[in-house]
């Protein structure tokens, strides 16, 4: 069935029930809108072209796999803690490292933000009936189902599952260093969540650019929407280069191509290039998301508008613009690349990463904050960034990197930028979003232990593998000798490693206490201010039966708060000339 | 409208300038291509609207004080329910499966994705339910 949407009416606030009678969010069984046409149960969910849907079908499967990828990880911390461990074998281990990378990086850390949160509430910030291209985002869907699917049957088959790394360096990756249906299945992975990848950043990018409420200039959408159409065009960039080399590297190991294979005349590094002209901008895919998410959620919780709304913009398109500039960073120690170059575009990505944080603190500063749990996961998500951060800048100069490279030191750096968004920003958001999307609140007590045990384990867990890379620990080593002076290390890490498994319990438990026993949330349970929060949680199908009018970029608490209005520098400031005259002033304003 | 072609015009021209920066610091060709291909990027879709942005007049959506009610008439035409993304997904994933496994699935997925092409096509055509 095909529908034609008609805009929502205006609502303002001199008639808060709306123009026919009718408050925002109480929609009646009158209202054509809220009536959804269609199959209902599980065929509801398999032919379901509604972005809501598709972002919780989205966020469900990438949280079962950011557990699977979790155990992996866990039984890696336990190998690791005792030198001579034989817990698993090395084939298995080689194995485990793999996916837990692949699932973690390719399979959760992107598509929770793009398509799950992003998916749900992207085309509600910008006050879009659905995303531009309904079909091909259930497209999206199915192919990164499929894909997952696909990667983690590397298991079952014979040699198991592969076992180069999530960079599946060559030579290392070719048919006979890897041979076996895992290795090709994983590859096929990739290529499927590639395009699916792809299809969500061309729907993202059409529903920001064309699909938004009128009022809402691009200087109104919400900071978390901008950095989805900055990671929309960043997935255009980079998922067609990583398609091309898999397919490059399908061809080496199955078609005798010698693209990557000094044999036949052709060049190992350059895959190196080809994955991390992808794999750089993939870290940028996976890190802006999550800077968005927490960019919406400071002002909620110090109750003050965005400090440098615009200098975050910019930042954030900075930031894309030269990561796609410093992908031979990861190869400093090939001796082929140009190390001034790549070092140089590499530290400036710390001044607008840098500016970000200024205008965070900036937000909350003078605020009145208050400590709920998106605002602490928040908080945690700076903290960690910031570690994760100023040892990536270490990283980025050349002598540093050649003392540490393929050490923990790496894996540590990594492991804190990536949970630092990916973990706690990412929760973060889901805490926040949470209400709207499924019309209950989260406990804020249990969420706390979460964050608690979750910040304490997170420091235990990394702190220590810098250290242990600075004394020289190797990464993807399932052993070591007990002289190495590296146990001790290694058992605070796995204890924190324990700890963080721990905190998703409570988070767990979370989920169970809110489904069996809601608690209501009401439209706007945290008192937001983006266009999200005016309609109901959950909201109905096409979004909105009324918008307020949009005046600036939090229009939401400009209508429920008119006598704190966002006022906007270079416009003119509305002089209310009657304060019963509620219509005139939001009009000049 | 103007924004959105500036923004995609502008991410053309900052990797055509970092492109021939690298290219006559490097001489790396790999890096030099995937640069000049993002600068493609950006500019045939950024020019293309920049193009329009001056033919059409102002949108609704880029006008600061617009009204919500100029929003009228339709928004766009939205899809209901459709089995044929989820049929479309599988033959996808059969097909890759196709690679690994042999030929043997290459009838299964060439039948999806067929039934999918021909499926989704009725569908947006007749404006139904299928």
């Amino acid at each position: 069935m095909t529908t034609t949407v008609e805009p929502p009416e205006l609502i303002t606030p001199e008639e808060p029930d709306g123009p026919d009678g009718h408050a925002p969010g109480t929609h009646g069984g009158h209202d054509e809108h809220a009536h959804h046409q269609g199959p209902t149960g599980i065929l509801n969910w398999i032919t379901s072209t509604d972005h809501k849907v598709i972002g919780k079908s989205y966020m469900i499967t990438s949280l079962v796999l950011f557990f699977i990828a979790g155990i992996m990880a866990l039984v890696i911390r336990v190998q690791l803690a005792d030198p001579t461990s034989s817990l698993v074998s090395f084939q298995t281990y080689n194995e485990l490292f793999t996916m837990h990378g692949s699932l973690m990086l390719y399979l959760f850390a992107g598509p929770f933000a793009f398509g799950g949160l992003a998916n749900y509430i992207v085309p509600l910030q910008v006050g879009a009936p659905d995303m531009a291209f309904p079909r091909l985002n259930a497209l999206s869907y199915w192919l990164y189902l499929g894909g997952s699917i696909t990667m983690l049957s590397g298991f079952l088959v014979a040699g198991g599952a592969a076992s180069y790394g999530w960079v599946a360096y060559a030579p290392l990756s070719n048919a006979i260093n890897s041979p076996g249906a895992g290795a090709d299945l994983w590859l096929m992975a990739l290529g499927l969540t590639g395009f699916s990848a792809i299809f969500t950043g061309v729907n993202l990018a059409a529903t920001i650019f064309y699909l938004r409420a009128p009022g809402m200039t691009m200087f109104r959408v919400p900071i978390f929407s901008w950095n989805m159409l900055v990671t929309g065009i960043l997935i255009l960039i980079a998922f067609p280069v990583l398609f091309g080399a898999v397919v490059m590297l399908f061809c080496d190991r199955h078609f005798g191509t010698h693209i990557f294979t000094v044999q036949g005349g052709g060049v190992p590094v350059l895959w190196q290039h080809l994955f991390w002209f992808f794999g750089h901008p993939e870290v940028y895919i996976l890190a802006l998301p999550y800077f968005g998410m927490v960019t919406d959620i400071f002002p909620v919780f110090s109750r003050k508008p965005l400090f440098g709304y615009k200098g975050m913009v910019f930042a954030t398109m900075s930031i894309a613009a030269l990561s796609t500039g410093v992908w031979a960073h990861h190869m400093f120690t090939t001796g082929v690349v140009l190390l001034p170059f790549f070092s140089l575009l590499s530290y400036l990505i710390a001044v607008p990463t840098g500016i970000k944080f200024f205008n965070w603190i900036g937000t909350m500063w003078g605020g009145q904050l208050s400590f709920q749990t998106p605002m602490l996961f928040s908080i945690g998500f700076l903290f960690a960034f910031l570690m994760g951060g100023v040892t990536g800048v270490l990283l980025a100069s050349p002598p540093v990197d050649f003392m540490t490279h393929d050490t923990y030191f790496v894996v540590a750096h990594f492991h804190q930028v990536l949970i630092g968004t990916s973990v706690f920003a990412g929760f973060a958001g889901f805490y926040f979003w949470y209400p709207k999307m499924f019309g209950r609140m989260l406990r804020d007590n249990l969420g706390k232990w979460h964050f608690w045990a979750l910040f304490v384990g997170f420091w235990l867990t990394f702190m220590p593998q810098y250290l242990v890379g600075l004394y020289g620990m190797p990464r993807r080593v399932a052993d070591y000798l007990p002289s190495n002076g590296w146990t001790g290390l290694n058992v605070l890490s796995t204890i924190g490693a324990f700890v963080i498994g721990a905190s998703f319990l409570f988070f767990l438990v979370n989920l169970w206490v809110s489904w069996r026993d809601p608690i209501a949330a009401g439209d706007n349970p945290w008192d937001g201010g983006g266009l999200e929060w005016f309609t109901s949680s959950p909201p109905p199908h096409h979004n909105y039966t009324h918008l307020p009018p949009i005046r600036s970029e939090r229009p939401t608490w400009d209508y429920n708060h008119p006598e704190h209005r966002t006022i906007h520098t270079g416009q003119p400031v509305p002089v209310p000339a009657d304060a019963s005259d509620g219509k005139e002033t939001v009009g000049a304003n | 409208m103007r924004v959105s072609a500036v923004f995609l015009a502008g991410t053309g021209i900052f990797f055509g300038v970092i492109g021939l920066v690298y290219w006559f610091t490097s001489y790396e060709d790999a890096g030099f291509l995937m640069l000049m291909g993002s600068a493609l990027l950006g500019l045939l879709p950024g020019s293309y609207y920049l193009w329009w942005s001056y033919k059409m007049k102002p949108q609704p959506d880029d006008d600061p004080h617009a009204e919500v009610a100029e929003g009228a008439g339709a928004v766009d035409s939205f899809p209901g329910s459709s089995i044929w993304p989820f049929i479309l997904g599988m033959g996808a994933t059969f097909t890759v499966l196709t690679f690994v496994f042999g030929l043997w699935l290459a009838p299964l997925a060439a039948a999806l994705i067929l039934s999918a092409a021909i499926g989704v096509t009725v569908e947006s055509r007749r404006g139904g339910t299928v």
